[in-house]
């Protein structure tokens, strides 16, 4: 039931980072970045609508096919920072988190690019919340610039928690839940025998070859690889609704 | 009774040299600038900052006054990364010590519930562990596998807390009325003294629950706090709803200050090197 209009590429990431929470039932959906956020809505608003979702302050808003509201959102209940942590901890919610650096297991760098962490060639945010999301719960991945740069071999600096960390009786790796990375080419899981990244899907018009040739580890690439969902009429026109001055455009590398 | 309220200067004069200091707020939001602009202007050196960090961290990283660095962020919001902190990393200036945003809370709260550590899985499977020499790991759950493993959260004692709020009254019991009070309170009670807030505004005891509203607002009492400092306009650039929101526009000159030693002079001659009164005036003609 495509549309005859074109979605495009970030509508189909939108799209795509909205599946990311499909079937989470009653937790904090915490997408974080513009276009995670229009994804979460658009989830939401229509396959997964008993999420709770922040204003991006200390509040959980009601309000599901909008980015900003003119009147004022729908409070539903009250979560400042050290709610948020005990969310986290209570293993009750799903982050999607960027990344500087990601590894085939799922490392992530959001710190510190450069061989001496004590003298770094690029600083970055800091560790931010990655360490406790990642070992607490559901964490997803929003890449909008696909490259070597970004997926690599080894990152410098380990923010939040990958696969192979833990054995797999560890009481602490049995929380470890990363579930997707979605980027400008593709999307990406760990759902292979090793837990190394694997091809879910390519967004139209992009091949195998472009996405392994972007990726600087190798990737687990199954022998047929379909096309990423393409958003509904009824999603393209909540796209228009939930971010009507389409603050989308700009948030993908084309 | 004990006469609480204060200059910036009166704080910063309590202040030594070497002292672990906690700063209220997080990233630019309600963060006690005035104090922060009052140190810069000082001969305070070798501080450790512990903060939901923004501003402040920057700022005294500008200044050379910043040794150490405990926090799980550097951002000013709108600009994702501090400027002057990223300059202060890339040179090698400061001594930094990581933390999750989570496991410095429980920091904070083992100071302030007066145990060692508390447990938390935040930091296994990555570098803090590795990367902060502060932090170490305990095996064994007493009630459960004598081989699990847990991060200790070290309480993060602090020698000096400075937070900035909304109303106070002069003897230190003070409200939050945006929607946030952060870890405040937290970093209040971590501290073993020093413990200092500015406010916008100074007002009787009798007025403090009506201004706030509600009493679950009234969230910082004055057995939590040394002094008081009247500062209308305190946490500015930071925002300090509903009062003011952030000033963008000076935000981003403050970050572009770091582009260059000439840039970052011309910035402290015109924004630190004057008294908090003229800062205000200059503010409030821009």
């Amino acid at each position: 039931m495509t549309d005859s209009r074109t979605a495009s590429l970030p509508d189909i990431c939108a799209v795509a980072l909205a599946e990311c929470f499909r079937g989470d039932g009653e937790i904090v959906a915490n997408p974080i970045g513009p276009l995670p956020v229009i994804g979460g809505r658009l989830a939401r608003a229509t396959f997964a609508p008993d999420l709770m979702m922040t204003d991006g302050g200390a509040l959980l808003i009601a309000d599901d096919a909008a980015f900003e509201w003119t009147e004022g959102p729908t409070v539903e209940a009250y979560n400042p920072y050290r709610s948020m942590f005990e969310v986290c901890w209570g293993g009750r919610r799903h982050v999607v988190m960027g990344a500087v650096q990601l590894d085939a297991h799922g490392n992530q760098n959001l710190a510190a690019v450069g061989s001496d962490y004590a003298r770094p060639t690029t600083q970055f945010v800091g560790f931010r919340g990655a360490p406790g999301n990642t070992i607490n719960h559901a964490t997803s991945y929003w890449i909008p610039n696909h490259s070597t740069r970004v997926f690599v071999e080894t990152v410098d600096v380990v923010t939040g928690v990958g696969w192979h960390a833990f054995a797999d009786d560890d009481a602490a790796g049995r929380l470890v839940d990363l579930r997707r990375v979605v980027t400008n080419l593709c999307v990406l899981d760990w759902d292979s025998p090793d837990r190394r990244l694997r091809l879910r899907s390519l967004h139209p018009g992009v091949t195998v070859d472009q996405v392994v040739a972007a990726t600087g580890f190798e990737l687990v690439v199954p022998d047929d690889v379909p096309i990423t969902r393409l958003p509904t009429a009824a999603e393209l026109d909540l796209l228009e609704v939930i971010d009507p001055t389409g603050v989308r455009a700009n948030q993908v590398r084309q | 009774m004990a006469d609480k309220v204060l200059t910036e200067d009166d704080v910063v004069a309590e202040l030594r040299s070497g002292m672990t200091i906690g700063i209220g707020g997080w990233a630019s939001r309600r963060k006690p600038m005035s104090i922060i602009r009052a140190i810069a202007r000082s001969s305070l050196t070798d501080l450790t900052i512990v903060a939901y960090g923004g501003a402040d961290i920057g700022l005294l990283a500008a200044t050379g006054q910043l040794s150490r660095a405990v926090y799980g962020f550097v951002s000013l919001d709108s600009i994702v990364l501090d400027p002057h902190f990223r300059a202060a990393r890339q040179a090698g200036a400061i001594i930094d010590e990581p933390f999750d945003e989570g496991l410095l809370m429980l920091g904070l709260q083992a100071a302030a519930w007066r145990v060692p550590y508390l447990p938390t899985r935040a930091g296994l499977g990555t570098d803090l562990l590795e990367l902060n020499p502060r932090l170490t790991t305990i095996q064994g759950n007493p009630y459960g596998s004598p081989d699990e493993i847990f991060v200790a959260a070290p309480a993060l004692e602090l020698d000096a807390a400075i937070c900035h709020l909304d109303r106070a009254d002069e003897r230190g019991n003070a409200c939050f009325l945006g929607p946030d009070l952060f870890f405040d309170d937290m970093f209040l009670r971590a501290a073993t003294g020093h413990r200092y807030i500015s406010v916008e505004q100074v007002i009787p005891t009798r007025d403090l629950l009506e201004e706030a509203g509600t009493e679950q607002r009234l969230r910082v009492s004055r057995m939590m706090v040394d002094g008081v400092v009247e500062r209308p306009g305190g946490a500015h650039f930071t925002e300090c709803p509903p009062d003011y929101g952030r000033d963008e526009a000076f935000q981003r000159e403050y970050a572009a200050s770091a582009a260059s030693p000439e840039a970052w002079q011309a910035f402290r001659r015109s924004w630190i090197d004057i008294d908090e009164d003229e800062y205000q005036k200059r503010v409030a003609v821009r």
